[in-house]
């Protein structure tokens, strides 16, 4: 463990569980990670593997779902944020940690203004007064990359297209300094022409503002130009974390692997068929009493049915839940 | 993927205008979405003609306008001689049986209160295929090929996840025996690990029933995969139009070029010297898209007084490869190259890296 200035965030054994009529949901499963000041991290993973559930537990807003039961820590600059009351916690989100969603269409309120919604946090959180928050929305719009933003700033934000009104967010969640920002899908909804203006876009002001951001993704080529560590998510489990590029390399988990290789790639040549991992991801209410993996997985054997494997740790930064890791390490391949 | 280089499907000069109307009990007609805006292509029997663009550019819009489920405002669209454009009521219904289309939202596009089977087997209902006995069979032979268990042809969609939904949905559009299937985005909804089942499910029922596709995309690589060729749509047009390898490997039109290079490519080593020509700007509406070549207002190339005034014509350039671009002339064609600012997304980390270190988390992820 690094010294705790070293760590800006510091996810231990956090379980997210919801009760429902099928059973108990194990959207996120003993998940452990931390992230450093500056950090660029990409969380991956598809639909259903707890990946957004895990944001949604940094910011605190898994505790004011009923059927939601929470466990393990979050610490963020050395305080649990799970352990503090909600007006504490309130203190905390949209400040130091702020959120890009997904749809910039739905994510905006509709019936407020450009000005009233980028100028709330900085009130509420700055202290400015309102002649300062305006002042400073309008740095913010120009700073990602508005044009005439002083003249845009009582729009609303239909009048935007959706690459403007997702660069609205992002002054939105840059608006107060966070140290962490989470980006939950940040360019899915966006075209590839827009998508790589935003991601240009975030990494720059990530820079400039010193704020460590978790790209939360199912899209594989937008982690690997922008995050340095990725972590990869499997049914509520993280499976693999490392380095972005030893990860990509020479993934050391078989659901790794399979991600990579079902993806045609435009800078290799075109193949025939493209390798797929066979069956479908496991019912979260249901998960099979050995690693999640195990029913889709092409080195599974007896063990892996036996108990979910934990995280090993195979480089200096790697680590991975297999219990085959060797062979993966040795090079086996996914047959075809 | 055997092409004979028979032409299934021409479609001439086809526009779909959607009226813009004022007036709650007049309503006059004050301006018109150009969704698609003369469009001219040939499919040819067997082939897999990929049809990309981003989004509002027209792309499902032309799909569905090929299928008549939108009426073009004019233009044909010639399937073995007949224009479809041009028929309705039961002559229309004869020749939808050899058209059909996968859509790419399988929760929406699958009816929630019909069974499995009654989705599958509403088209032969429609068309009048077979007696009840035969039908009930052919449906079970259909979830066969496509992988769904026979067995739940009483169950209802919410029991199927989505990769087993679009399934459903490819048994339906493959019940009537189509030779033309327009498949809109069948993939974007689905998780990644399902996207290569289901388009390697599209390529060996291809294989099997000679089936021709016009695959409607967003994502390039999921084209260049599946495609023979490749035509790109930007704002309603039809910018460039080639061979599969000749348009990835050779791309001539800015907005291909430039549209190429943006796609990220899942390798951090890759990325590093990936430098992507970010286009400045937005889409412009097609309410109002710009007077001459539509991409003028977002090309590095633009050439002022030519291509801000003057329509570009979708020419051949090459044998089988066509372009719509003032600039092309001969071999001699602009070269869209990332300029001064548009450096590589990835480009600081590439000097951090130097480094090889992670700050956090050695011990961390260990639970």
């Amino acid at each position: 463990m690094g010294a705790e200035q070293d760590t800006l965030l510091r996810l231990t054994d956090l379980t997210v569980d919801f009760a429902s009529q099928e059973g108990t949901v194990h959207a996120v499963n003993k998940v452990s990670f931390e992230v450093a000041p500056g950090e660029l991290v990409g969380l991956v993973g598809e639909s259903g593997c707890g990946k957004s559930v895990t944001a949604s537990a940094i910011l605190g807003l898994t505790r004011m779902i009923n059927n939601a039961t929470i466990g393990g820590s979050i610490e963020f600059l050395g305080r649990d944020l799970l352990a503090l009351p909600e007006n504490e916690v309130r203190q905390v989100r949209g400040r130091d940690i702020s959120m890009i969603f997904q749809d910039p269409v739905t994510s905006l309120n509709p019936v407020l203004s450009i000005e009233r919604l980028m100028t709330e946090g900085l009130e509420l959180h700055l202290g400015l007064s309102h002649s300062d928050a305006v002042k400073r929305a309008i740095e913010l719009l120009g700073e990602v990359g508005i044009p005439k933003a002083a003249g845009r700033i009582k729009d609303y934000p239909h009048q935007f297209s959706g690459g403007m009104r997702q660069r609205v967010m992002i002054a939105i969640a840059l608006s107060c300094n966070p140290k962490l920002l989470l980006a939950d899908e940040p360019t899915t909804a966006l075209d590839v022409t827009i998508q790589a203006q935003i991601l240009r876009l975030m990494k720059q002001l990530s820079q400039a503002h010193n704020a460590a951001v978790i790209v939360i993704t199912h899209d594989l080529g937008v982690v690997a130009g922008m995050c340095r560590r990725i972590l990869v998510m499997y049914a509520g489990r993280i499976v693999e974390a490392g380095p972005a590029k030893e990860l990509f390399h020479h993934p050391h988990h078989p659901y790794t692997v399979g991600l990579l290789r079902s993806v045609p790639r435009l800078d290799e040549p075109r193949k025939d068929t493209l390798q797929s991992i066979e069956g479908l991801p496991p019912d979260l209410a249901h998960l099979p009493p050995g690693c999640s993996f195990a029913p889709r997985c092409w080195l599974a054997d007896e063990e892996c049915w036996q108990s979910p494997p934990e995280l090993f740790v195979t480089d200096p930064g790697r680590t991975t839940a297999c219990y085959h890791r060797e062979a993966l390490i040795a090079g086996a391949e996914m047959p075809a | 993927m055997s092409t004979n280089g028979e032409t299934l499907v021409t479609i001439e000069d086809l526009r779909v205008h959607f009226p813009i109307t004022s007036g709650i009990v007049f309503q006059r007609k004050v301006g018109a979405v150009y969704a698609v805006d003369g469009i001219d292509l040939e499919i040819k029997q067997g082939e897999t003609l990929g049809l990309v663009g981003e989004s509002g550019c027209g792309k499902s819009t032309t799909g569905r306008a090929i299928l008549q489920l939108i009426r073009p405002t004019t233009g044909r669209v010639l399937y073995s001689g007949a224009d479809l454009a041009h028929l309705s009521g039961s002559a229309l219904r004869k020749q939808r049986r050899r058209m059909q289309m996968i859509f790419q939202d399988p929760y929406a596009s699958l009816n929630g209160r019909m069974t499995v089977g009654d989705i599958v087997g509403e088209p032969l209902l429609v068309h009048k295929m077979g007696d009840r006995a035969q039908r009930k069979a052919k449906v079970r032979e259909l979830l066969e090929t496509v992988g769904i268990n026979p067995n739940t042809l009483n169950r209802y969609p919410h029991e199927f996840s989505g990769g087993q939904r679009q399934r459903i949905g490819i048994a339906r559009a493959l019940a009537v025996e189509p030779n033309f299937i327009v498949c809109d985005e069948p993939i974007s909804a689905l998780d990644v690990s399902i996207r290569a089942q289901i388009i390697n499910l599209l390529q060996q029922l291809q294989r099997e029933f000679g089936l021709t596709y016009l695959f409607i995309a967003h994502d390039l690589s999921v084209v260049r995969h599946i495609s023979d060729r490749v035509a790109v749509m930007y704002l309603g047009r039809i910018v460039e139009l080639a061979e599969n390898s000749v348009l990835y490997e050779a791309p001539m039109h800015p907005y291909t070029q430039a549209l190429l290079s943006a796609v990220p490519i899942p390798d951090p080593a890759a990325e590093e010297l990936r430098r992507p020509v970010v286009l400045t700007g937005d889409v412009p509406s097609p309410v109002e898209p710009p007077r001459g070549c539509h991409f003028h207002t977002r090309c590095p190339a633009a050439r002022e007084g030519l291509c801000d005034v003057e329509d570009p014509q979708l020419k051949i350039v090459r044998p089988g490869h066509w372009a719509a671009c003032h600039l092309i002339t001969g071999d001699d064609y602009p070269h869209i190259r990332a300029g001064e600012n548009d450096v590589a997304v990835v480009d600081d980390v590439a000097e951090v890296d130097g480094t090889a270190e992670t700050p956090a988390g050695e011990g961390g992820e260990t639970a």
